[in-house]
């Protein structure tokens, strides 16, 4: 075993790969639950890929075949209908997760310097995750998938002068129709994948080289013994294996429950338009976008306007890409910052919450100024985080880890 | 290896030389791959006009036909409905038809041929849902208007002749497609009869 495994050491870096990463990553000791999303969001990512190559043994990408090829995975192939709610059930599980997990690095300050690049490349990993959804949902070809692929590609159609051509190229028809079917399916399958597990290497590998940040937003990498190891960290195995182990048993419970007991999720995870085969003559009633999508949507819908509201919805994704350099403070996690940042926090949390409620129910004047309000409290968090950030009345923070 | 000093100026000079000509090549290289993405000549090819009979169809009621894959409909408008549409001008943002949604012929109060009958692509300008139609109960949408169209998407409205209203998010009235009458009873939707568009 040694001998087999020195040899491998002296033709690739097995061993060394192995310690920088997980045998010997000096993590942080104060390590709390918001620290278990990234990893469980690897398992779903893990459980995605694998569910997704075994549905599209059974699926038809076509026009003509895909909705019936759906029921047919669900009722007539053995245990096909585990495999798509795992898949179904795993596409909003990633959401949660990832939302968690980017709620994680706002109040501990994980974007900052120097961790820009980490929350770069998570925020492309977003971005990715949201086309990779989003063309997956059209894949059953049943009513929402259509009328939300329609939604949705029109938007291109907002952008001045290239507008109308750039639609007709991605759906390379002039209605969305089987060529716009087959395309999704390409890139939901293989290309968007390629790219995401791309992504998250590239998203891990930045993150070892500088080093995790902590609830207390303290370079351990500051305070080393004499060995040169940080005296607040520890290694990932066994200590890190073990907690996120145990936080994936706690995940899967829930992951289960929601499975075999409620699939479809209230038809938010599954919408019940979509239980009926895409008609491009008929809108369904009230259409809206899973629940992951509705923040934006809401936001969306709150302008008045065609250009500008694609152009409001673009911006509330793009900002949250220069974020690090909004924040001009130099202290990291919430613990030590002001009140002020703690009160922006949570108005952005509540406007959020409530823009993805609001972008699920169908708009009444009342709601739509509740939206108006609710886009502004968002936006407005990048404004005031940027204003108070530079001279913020920070607590002193403390030289070595709190437990 | 031979000690002939380096040329600096050369090498950066061969170095970008041969950088752009490899930019070049992977700027052709890149067409098949985006022009792939067009409508193949078979989506082109399948926007032939369709005729439709309309010697059945009742006042009020609305008839959908499916052309390039999109819903057209054809309403019958009765007589009350056609004296409201010169009342509500005011409400609309294009109540004249200024804007090129429509052939020339169709460019007048009705947005039609005939008066009576409306033939119009069933999909909204703001993001291309298809309005629901709501015969003598849109009055819930717009007050004192009985017949409509209503956008479930993000609630555009429309009037009966394909007109939008002010203050929601679609910019332009619904388009009128190009269509003529080959006889009494039957048009023809996706050509116009020689008429310019
Ligand atoms: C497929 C999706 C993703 C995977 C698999 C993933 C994975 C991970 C893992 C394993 C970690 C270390 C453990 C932890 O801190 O939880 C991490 C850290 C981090 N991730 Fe992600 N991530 C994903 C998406 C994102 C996104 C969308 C963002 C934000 C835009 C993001 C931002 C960060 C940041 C800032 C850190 C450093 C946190 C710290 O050290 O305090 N990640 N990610
Ligand atoms: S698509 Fe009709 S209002 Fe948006």
């Amino acid at each position: 075993m040694k001998g087999l495994l020195n040899w491998i050491d002296e033709r690739i870096p097995l061993t060394k790969t192995y310690n920088k990463h997980v045998g010997q990553y000096p993590t942080p000791i104060n390590f709390n639950f918001w620290y278990i999303f990234g990893f469980i969001a690897m398992i779903v990512l893990v459980n995605q890929i694998l569910t997704g190559i075994w549905l599209t043994m059974n699926y038809n990408p076509s026009g003509e075949g895909a909705f019936a090829s759906v029921e047919y995975i669900m009722r007539d192939v053995d245990y096909g209908w585990l495999l798509r709610y795992m898949h179904s059930t795993g596409a909003s599980a990633f959401f949660v997760v990832i939302y968690l997990h980017m709620y994680r690095g706002l109040i501990y300050g994980s974007y900052q310097k120097p961790r820009e690049l980490i929350w770069l490349f998570g925020m492309l990993i977003f971005l990715v995750l949201m086309a990779e959804a989003f063309m997956g949902y059209l894949l059953p070809w049943g009513q929402m998938s259509y009328w939300g692929a329609q939604v949705i590609i029109s938007l291109f159609g907002a952008i001045p002068f290239i507008g109308d051509d750039l639609t007709l190229w991605i759906r390379g028809d002039y209605v969305i129709s089987g060529a716009t079917l087959n395309r999704f399916f390409s890139l939901h399958v293989i290309a968007l994948p390629l790219v995401l597990v791309m992504l998250v290497f590239l998203h891990i590998v930045a993150l070892h080289e500088v080093g995790s940040n902590n609830p207390d937003g303290i370079e351990i990498k500051e305070n080393k013994d004499e060995n040169g190891w940080p005296k607040d960290g520890i290694p990932f195995h066994p200590y890190f294996t073990v907690k996120d182990l145990a936080a994936i048993v706690g995940f899967l419970f829930f992951f289960a429950w929601v499975m075999f007991f409620v699939p479809e999720g209230g038809g938010y995870l599954l919408e019940a338009p979509n239980f009926e085969a895409a008609n491009p003559l008929k809108t369904p009633e009230h259409i809206a976008p899973v629940w992951y999508f509705t923040p934006f949507y809401a936001i969306l819908r709150a302008v008045p306007d065609k250009l500008m509201g694609v152009a409001m919805m673009g911006l509330s994704i793009a900002v949250l890409f220069v974020l690090p350099w909004l924040d001009r403070c130099k202290v990291k996690s919430i613990r030590y910052r002001s009140i002020w940042h703690k009160l922006n926090i949570a108005q952005f949390v509540i406007c959020f919450v409530v823009l993805g409620i609001l972008g699920a129910l169908p708009s009444t004047p009342m709601l739509t100024l509740l939206a108006r309000i609710t886009s502004f409290g968002y936006f407005a968090y990048f404004i005031l985080l940027f204003i108070y950030s530079k001279n913020e009345a920070t607590k002193p923070v403390p030289e070595r880890v709190t437990r | 290896m031979s000690n002939a000093p380096v040329d600096a100026g050369r090498r950066r000079f061969l170095t970008w030389s041969t950088a752009v000509v490899g930019g070049v090549g992977v700027g052709y290289a890149a067409v098949p791959f985006i022009s792939s993405w067009n409508p193949s000549a078979k989506a082109k090819a399948a926007g032939a006009p369709v005729e439709v009979n309309v010697s059945k169809i009742e006042p009020g009621q609305l008839l959908r036909v499916e052309w390039r894959g999109k819903p057209v409909w054809i309403v019958s408008r009765p007589q009350s409905v056609l004296d409201n549409l010169d009342k509500i001008g005011s409400q609309l943002r294009d109540p004249n038809s200024e804007e090129p949604q429509q052939p020339e012929y169709a460019q007048n109060s009705y947005r039609s041929l005939k008066p009576e009958l409306l033939v119009s692509v069933g999909l909204c300008t703001h993001l291309g849902c298809s309005p629901t139609y709501l015969p003598g109960s849109f009055e819930e949408q717009v007050q004192g208007v009985e017949y409509g169209f209503f956008c479930p998407c993000h609630g555009s409205k429309f009037d009966m002749a394909g007109r939008v209203f002010q203050g929601v998010p679609a910019p332009l009235n619904l388009v009128v497609p190009p269509h003529y009458y080959v006889d009494e009873n039957t048009i023809l939707i996706g050509n116009d009869g020689g008429e310019s568009v």
